[in-house]
């Protein structure tokens, strides 16, 4: 907001301060002008997002199968099948585990990492960032700019019983009786693994949005902090967390939906839902019922999977809302 | 205090390093030494896995699928996302916040649970496996977010302007495309970067909407590719693969990582 003059700029939440264009006799331009800008658009966003999404809620009740024009209405037999699928309880159990795990873990290393960049310079004098805060910033984010499923081909490798890194780097560093360790075929091990994958993934972006956020902190406070002789480990958990938490909420909400999600990597990484379904998520057993065609089905378990991912994304926001601290 | 930051971040990185360093040496062995000898730097250096991977394994044709698919995408849902944000930001007329409601709605709902309706729709629309249906497939899927970050970008563009320009006699399209367009520049690239990884990285619409292999994107090829375990797995071939997909974006990455960083901030705060 670069205009200081009569800034008729909206402020949040206020639906008549934002500046308009003054009504006008209705020209073919203007309506072409709207046809095109608003109205095009529009029809393709509903016609290929609106109308599926509709559709779901619609065909969760059938017994579709794709071919009948006019697909059997069964009421909530769908749901009902799903709830006595044990398959299904052990894929939305994984699924949980991941929105747990992946969100408490990614969250707590990029926090740490961030800190280190932003506050973890000389403990002398000022607090102050890292020398070459700059570097490590940069190489953290490599693999956001990963594809997910290249990321998941890459970790396949390395996680290979046969050559794989992680492996030949256990034997070198003496420790041979993990050396044919098969990470991604050992029910105990599969699901662990895959969250390192994705943890590893993510990390760098948040830290990234992280070290923005801490920058935006006036150093008094932490000026104030260290007089006070708080430590660092404290300074970062009651002073720097709750400045940053609608940046720690977004995290937490984003890890969550992907938690819930993870089909790309399960893709790869737990064909068939891993050992023993130990790493079966629901998307994937969406996607194995779709292939099968039955749709109906699959579509059900779309239906419980993005209820719960509002409630999740809902419940953190409110809870994070609540805990608001002011500036 | 300072050395132990440094231990511990120099750690992650090597983490984060590893990995690509081992899949780039690896990308230059023969698929046997792969398997034997992980950690031996390459002897010879295996040009020919790149070659393999360009020509017969196919990623020439999974690149260039990509960059028509993602690339047309992505300056559709520029050029459109950025009109309606900047109709719905700065016209008044009635459901206008209807309209915009549901497009957020299109934020909050997950891809999966529309993907087999749109299946169908694809399917009865004759789009199924070509290029346009996910060309605006991908369209419609990165409208929501453009819409809604470019929508606070068009609010605060100062009204003086627009005020002048329409003095000045120019049309709604002239005021747009000469006037706003040009101002919400450093918006536009914030937006542009988000939803080319997005769509780069996109697999799930892809492997139900784009069943024919002649127009597999580089994510499908390669899965399909990693996918065949056991049957003689090229390896090589593979991290040659891997190697030519990450490549370039972090090549451009490294280059362009102050906007980029700046895009995350500022992407994220709103």
């Amino acid at each position: 907001m670069t205009s200081l003059t009569t800034s008729k700029s909206p402020t949040a939440g206020g639906t008549s301060s934002a500046p308009r264009g003054r009504r006008r006799p209705l020209s073919f331009e203007r309506i072409s002008f709207f046809a095109v800008f608003l109205g095009l658009p529009l029809a393709l966003y509903i016609y290929l997002v609106v109308s599926p999404i509709i559709q779901a809620f619609y065909y969760s009740l059938t017994s579709w199968s794709g071919y009948d024009a006019n697909p059997a209405f069964v009421g909530l037999a769908n749901y009902q099948a799903l709830i006595h699928d044990d398959l299904f309880w052990t894929a939305l159990r994984n699924n949980a585990i991941l929105a747990v795990v992946l969100p408490t873990i990614t969250i707590v290393l990029a926090l740490a990492l961030a800190t280190l960049v932003t506050v973890g310079g000389s403990a002398r004098g000022q607090t102050r960032g890292i020398s070459g805060g700059g570097f490590y910033r940069v190489v953290s984010f490599f693999p956001y700019a990963i594809p997910a499923i290249v990321t998941g081909i890459l970790w396949q490798q390395v996680y290979s019983p046969q050559g794989g890194l992680l492996n030949g780097f256990l034997d070198a560093i003496g420790l041979h009786n993990l050396k044919n360790t098969p990470w991604l075929g050992d029910p105990n091990l599969a699901l662990g693994a895959i969250i390192v994958v994705i943890v590893w993934s993510f990390v760098g972006f948040y830290m990234v949005l992280f070290v923005a956020a801490i920058k935006g902190i006036p150093a008094e406070i932490y000026e104030a902090a260290r007089l006070d002789g708080s430590g660092r480990l404290r300074t970062a958990v009651q002073i720097t967390v709750p400045l940053i938490r609608d940046n720690v909420s977004t995290a937490v909400v984003y890890m969550a939906i992907l938690g819930l999600d993870a089909f790309t990597y399960m893709a790869i990484l737990a064909p068939t839902g891993g050992p023993n379904n130990q790493a079966l998520v629901v998307t994937q057993y969406l996607y194995s019922n779709f292939t099968q065609a039955k749709y109906g089905y699959a579509i059900a378990m779309g239906v419980v999977l993005a209820l719960v991912t509002l409630l999740v994304s809902i419940g953190v926001l409110v809870s994070s809302r609540r805990q608001q601290v002011e500036l | 205090m300072s050395l132990a930051s440094h231990v511990v971040l120099s750690l992650w990185a090597l983490a984060v390093v590893l990995p690509l360093v081992w899949t780039l040496f690896s990308s230059l062995k023969d698929s046997r030494s792969i398997n034997v000898s992980p950690f031996a730097l390459p002897d010879v250096l295996h040009w020919d896995n790149y070659v393999r991977a360009w020509n017969s394994i196919g990623v020439a044709r999974y690149l260039l699928n990509t960059l028509v698919v993602v690339g047309s995408a992505l300056v559709l849902v520029m050029i459109l996302g950025a009109m309606s944000a900047y109709v719905l930001a700065r016209f008044t007329f009635r459901g206008n916040a209807f309209v915009y409601y549901l497009i957020l709605l299109g934020n909050t709902f997950p891809i999966f649970l529309a993907v087999v309706p749109l299946f169908f729709v694809l399917k009865n629309a004759n789009l199924l496996g070509t290029y346009q249906g996910l060309i605006l497939v991908y369209v419609a899927y990165a409208y929501p977010f453009t819409v809604f970050f470019l929508h606070s970008f068009f609010k605060t563009l100062p009204q003086e302007i627009y005020e002048a320009a329409q003095v000045d006699g120019a049309g709604d399209w002239r005021t747009f495309f000469q006037v706003m367009l040009p101002m919400a520049k450093p918006g536009l690239a914030s937006v542009a970067i988000f939803n080319f990884l997005g769509l780069w990285n996109q697999y799930l619409l892809p492997t139900v909407l784009n069943p024919n292999k002649d127009k597999y994107v580089l994510s499908q090829g390669l899965y399909s590719m990693a996918s065949q375990q056991g049957y003689n797995v090229d390896y090589g071939g593979l991290f040659a693969a891997v190697i030519i997909t990450i490549a370039p974006v972090l090549i451009m990455y490294v280059i362009f990582q102050r906007q980029l960083q700046g895009g995350v901030s500022a992407g994220t705060m709103k």
